[in-house]
Parts: C-alpha cells; structure tokens; sequence
C-alpha cells in the first residue's frame, strides 16, 4: 500500500465502463449484439486528438495499467515501472489508453458478466474471440474517444500481437507500433504449455464445464496448476537458478511431499493467489486467442505479404532469456518488416528474467523505451511544436 | 560528418535502398535519409548506438553481423555499406559474399595496413602497430583481420569481384596526390564501390 503517492505515478486513477451498441460481429461468426469495455485513461488528450497511446495487455493484463485505485491498494496497475509523468511512455505527454478485453475477467463483457438473453453470466457461452475481434473493438473504442490516428500502439507477449494486428487492419490509424516479447504466432509448444493449462482447468471437479458461477464454485486447483505452469514458462532457468537456486524453506528436505523447496512454495504461492483472481473461463478464451492468432495464414504463411500494408514505424524488443517468445520470434517479424520495406527496428535486451522480462524496468529496456517514445513524440506535430516539456 | 561519409554519400544513389552494416551512431543513414532520400536500416552490436539511432529516428537493428545475414533476400538492397568494420568479422571474405548476395552494389572501406607508418613501426620496433589511429595492442583489439588495398584488391581478383571505383584517402580522409601515386604505401583508408 503506498503511503504516499509517488511523483513519477499518475496518482489515483478510476476505471470507467464504456458501453457499445452496434453489434460486433466475431471471427467465430457469432455476434455480440452490445458489449461494455472497461477502460482507464491518464494524461490529457490533446485539441487534435494526436497524442493517444493505446496499451494492448497480455493474458491476463487488464485496464489498470498505472496507477493506483485507492490508497489501500498494494500495488499500482501491471505496468506502472512505464507509464507515468516523466517514465517511457510519459503521461504529461501522451494521453494513454488502457482497456480490459472482450471475453476479460475485469469488468469488460465477458463470461462472468451477465448474459442479457439469459440473466446468468455467460460462462462457457460466451464465444470464442480472437485477437482480431479485439482489434476492431478496440478501434471502435478508437471512435468513441475521439482518437482518428494513435501516436503508438504498444502491447507485450499477446498486446504484442494485437498492436501487430493494429498495424495490419488499420493502418491509416496508427503511427508507432511497438512489438516487445511477442511473436508473429505460437509455436507448437506454446500451443502444448496452453492446452496443459486448459486442461488443469478443465477437468477440475469444480469447473462443471464452465458453469461453475450458478454452483457459487471456482476452480482453483486447476487454475493454480495453469498459473504455475505457465509461470514456469514466463522465467528463464538462469532467472530460476538466481532467485531460487535448491534453497530450502525450512534448511533440510523433509522426506514428505509438503513444499521444501523455496520454489515450489513460490509456485504455489502465485498459482493461489491467481487463482483467487482470475477467471477460469477468461483463462480458457485467452489462450485460445493466442493460439490462433496467425496474421501469415491468409497470406499463404507469407508474414511479409501480410504486412505489406502496414504504414506505421515499428520498434521491436526481445529479451535474451525469454524462450516463450524468444528472440528469433521478434526476429521472424522484424525479417518479414525488412522484407516488406516498412521501418523497423530492433533491439534484444540482455536480461535473466525470462518472459517476464518485459514488465520489468530493466536499464537498458527502458533506455530503448524512452529513446523510441521520444521519436514517437517528434512524429506527434503538436508535442513536437512544444518542444516537450 | 565524417569525410569517408561525404564521399560515401556521393556514392549513393537518391531513393535507393540501403542497409549499413555497423552502422554506428547513424549519422551516415540519417544523412542519407534526410539528403537523398534512401530508405535504409542499419545493423548495429553497441548498446549505446542503437540507443543513439532509434533515438534519431534511424532504423535499426539489433544483430551481430557475424553470425551471418542468411535471413535477408538476394538482391533486396541498392546498396550495401560497410565502413571500418570489414578488418573486425570473422570472416571477411564471406561477409563480401554476403554483401554482394544481398546488395545490387557495396560500398567498403577499411584502414590499409600497408600503410608505411604500420609498415615502418613493424619494421624498425619490431612490435605491432600501435598508432592514434589504431589504438589497440596485438590481445585486445578488435581488429582482427587487417589486410592491405593489395590485399583486398587480390581478394576481389579470386572472387570474381568488380571494382567500380576506389577512392584512397589519408586519416583525415583528404585525397592527395602522392597518395594516388603510391596508394598502397601512402593512402590510409580505401573506400571501394564493389559489384559482381
């Protein structure tokens, strides 16, 4: 909890809920007829709409992306080390966009917010969405703010993806397009880690095939096991080897099955607490969004021609430990960028931290960061004429 | 601006697209970008000049050239430049090759070894060149594969290379006329235009 609000926060900051009316219709070929989008917003939008950075968040990101609800919260929104009066992405600068997804667990439509046909939550009913589909919600959103062309559009991991897509489905509406701990799809043993987790979850006793909200149940043991195994893949086995090592909880192993290990009481520890706060179905939509997401397909796996709209700049970021998304996965992006002569660049951080690297302000990231969000503000006419602050 | 850049500069063709190996701090391609219009990247290893590039709004990317430029399309540059770097990569001869695959023409300059001031320091102290210009010792330089313009020149021969143009140039890179005279001897940096 923070005693007092630190200067480089955006301080206190409230959600708000905004609601769309026109039907969306999804890849799936199913149609939400109306839908709500929990947004947070800091900074101010400037007179010609130009100084707008949408934040794309990861699997289970949400709006809250800096700042603080209230004084009692323990910590600020998921990426607040970038974004915050003075930081990379500087909000006396830029008017910054976060949102929870379509299908998300915080307070956008999804499967634990009513149905309106049928008054419970949608639960396992509410359709499968895609990156795609959160893409044109997030450009309707675009519309609702007043935003014709977002100065930058950043996302890490899967908000990595949907700023590429961005770059793809709307060119004309971005100008920066920041790509860091992503890839252009998932592998094949990024799709296993996914279905491992969907199965933890799904065969859980108290999942009951998604309904689990009408039976006041949650089932936590098989999102722990989806948390902790994807959390396994979010470090690196340096990064595990520095901060655990075989450091033992209580000095000498036990001969039982309790957790000794410092790291299996870690795991534990995340895996419940996550369990506490997600949604199981939110889980499930998730990876599925992620392990469809495959801009090349239509392009006869062709990245390169699937890009070759795109008028934005792009900067990608990998980070060497990261073997999720692994260097060569932003590579394979920045080739086909080269290939289809867009402006690209690139940088590979030299971090332990794995996956999770990229929401930590590790030196160098942030140095990159900044210095790419400073030719992010030379592209915006009217924070260019102020000549910053 | 460094003045092999001038010269370099002249070289490129407006509009054409080019990639820069080593690319430094990216004055030369953000010179380029602003003078002649090129689209380019540059390929950079130090930290603190890809931070300089992006930060100028030169683009560029994060890559150790030695391990080679396979990912990149035959024929996709106009131009493919490299200065000063050619004497650091491990293999030089395949890093040519890979130029010319990549590039429909290369720009290359390298400091000549041939030079009489590293000629005499080797001659008469008996030691390996140590000069302003090249400041390291034999163990912790980078430049590990020095040649002479003879030296390039003879590679070129084996390898079926054209040489376009070839401007000799002392360390200020000023041209003069003894150094046309006697360029292996005298002239301190060559800056080759190379096609096959």
């Amino acid at each position: 909890m923070p005693e007092c609000i630190p200067e480089d926060s955006v301080g206190i900051v409230q959600p708000r809920l905004v609601h769309f009316d026109q039907p969306l219709e999804l890849s799936c070929g199913r149609t939400l007829d109306s839908y709500d989008l929990m947004v947070e917003t800091y900074g101010e939008l400037n007179a010609d709409g130009s100084n707008a950075v949408l934040i794309c968040h990861a699997l289970s990101g949400h709006h809250h992306v800096a700042g603080y609800h209230s004084m009692d919260d323990k910590k600020p929104g998921w990426w607040d080390s970038a974004v915050g009066p003075g930081k990379p992405i500087d909000t006396n600068k830029f008017f910054v966009v976060g949102l929870n997804n379509l299908g998300g667990c915080h307070g956008s439509t999804g499967p634990n917010t009513t149905n309106p046909d049928t008054g419970k939550p949608f639960g396992p009913d509410f359709p499968i969405v895609t990156v795609e589909d959160w893409v044109e919600s997030q450009r309707r959103l675009a519309d609702n703010l007043g935003i014709q062309q977002w100065a930058a559009i950043v996302g890490g991991s899967l908000g990595g993806m949907q700023a590429l897509q961005w770059s793809i489905k709307f060119p004309q509406r971005l100008r920066h397009c920041m790509v860091i701990a992503s890839a252009p799809k998932l592998s094949a043993q990024n799709i296993a880690f996914n279905e491992v987790a969907r199965q933890a979850i799904s065969r859980d006793p108290q999942f009951y095939a998604g309904h689990y909200y009408e039976n006041n149940e949650v089932p936590k043991t098989g999102l722990m096991l989806a948390r902790m195994l994807g959390h396994i893949t979010y470090l690196s086995a340096d990064g595990m080897r520095e901060k655990f090592g075989r450091d033992l909880k209580e000095g000498k192993i036990g001969f039982d099955f309790t957790p000794q290990f410092e790291v299996e009481s870690y795991l534990r520890y995340q895996g419940e607490r996550f369990s506490g706060e997600f949604d199981a179905n939110t889980y499930l939509l998730m990876t599925k969004a992620l392990d469809y997401y495959d801009p090349a397909e239509k392009f006869g796996d062709d990245l390169a021609a699937a890009l070759s709209n795109a008028s934005c700049q792009f900067m990608l970021v990998s980070f060497t430990t990261d073997w999720r998304f692994a260097p060569d996965r932003s590579r394979e992006i920045v080739d086909a960028l080269v290939e289809a002569e867009k402006q690209v660049s690139y940088a590979e951080i030299d971090a332990p931290q794995g996956h999770d690297a990229f929401l930590i302000p590790i030196p160098r990231y942030m140095e990159v960061f900044r210095a790419y969000m400073q030719r992010v503000e030379a592209d915006t006419p009217a924070l260019a004429a102020k000549g910053g602050r | 601006m460094r003045s092999d850049l001038d010269i370099i500069k002249n070289w490129v063709k407006p509009g054409s697209r080019v990639l820069d190996l080593g690319c430094g701090d990216g004055e030369l391609l953000h010179c380029l970008t602003q003078e002649k219009k090129i689209r380019g990247y540059g390929l950079e290893i130090d930290h603190d000049n890809i931070t300089c590039c992006i930060a100028k709004g030169v683009n560029v990317i994060e890559k150790n050239i030695d391990d080679g430029l396979a990912s990149i399309k035959d024929n996709s540059f106009d131009t493919v430049i490299m200065t000063q770097a050619l004497q650091v990569m491990s293999r030089p001869e395949l890093i040519v090759d890979e130029m010319l695959r990549i590039g429909k023409e290369c720009i290359v300059t390298f400091p000549n070894f041939g030079h009489w001031r590293a000629r005499g320091y080797l001659a008469f102290r008996g030691k390996m060149p140590v000069s302003k210009f090249l400041p390291y010792t034999w163990y912790n330089t980078p430049n590990i594969h020095f040649c002479t313009f003879k030296d390039f020149e003879r590679l070129c021969v084996d390898r079926n290379i054209y040489i376009d143009e070839r401007t000799v140039v002392d360390n200020e890179h000023k041209d003069h006329w003894w150094i046309r005279l006697w360029p292996n001897m005298l002239g301190e940096i060559a800056i080759y235009r190379i096609t096959r």
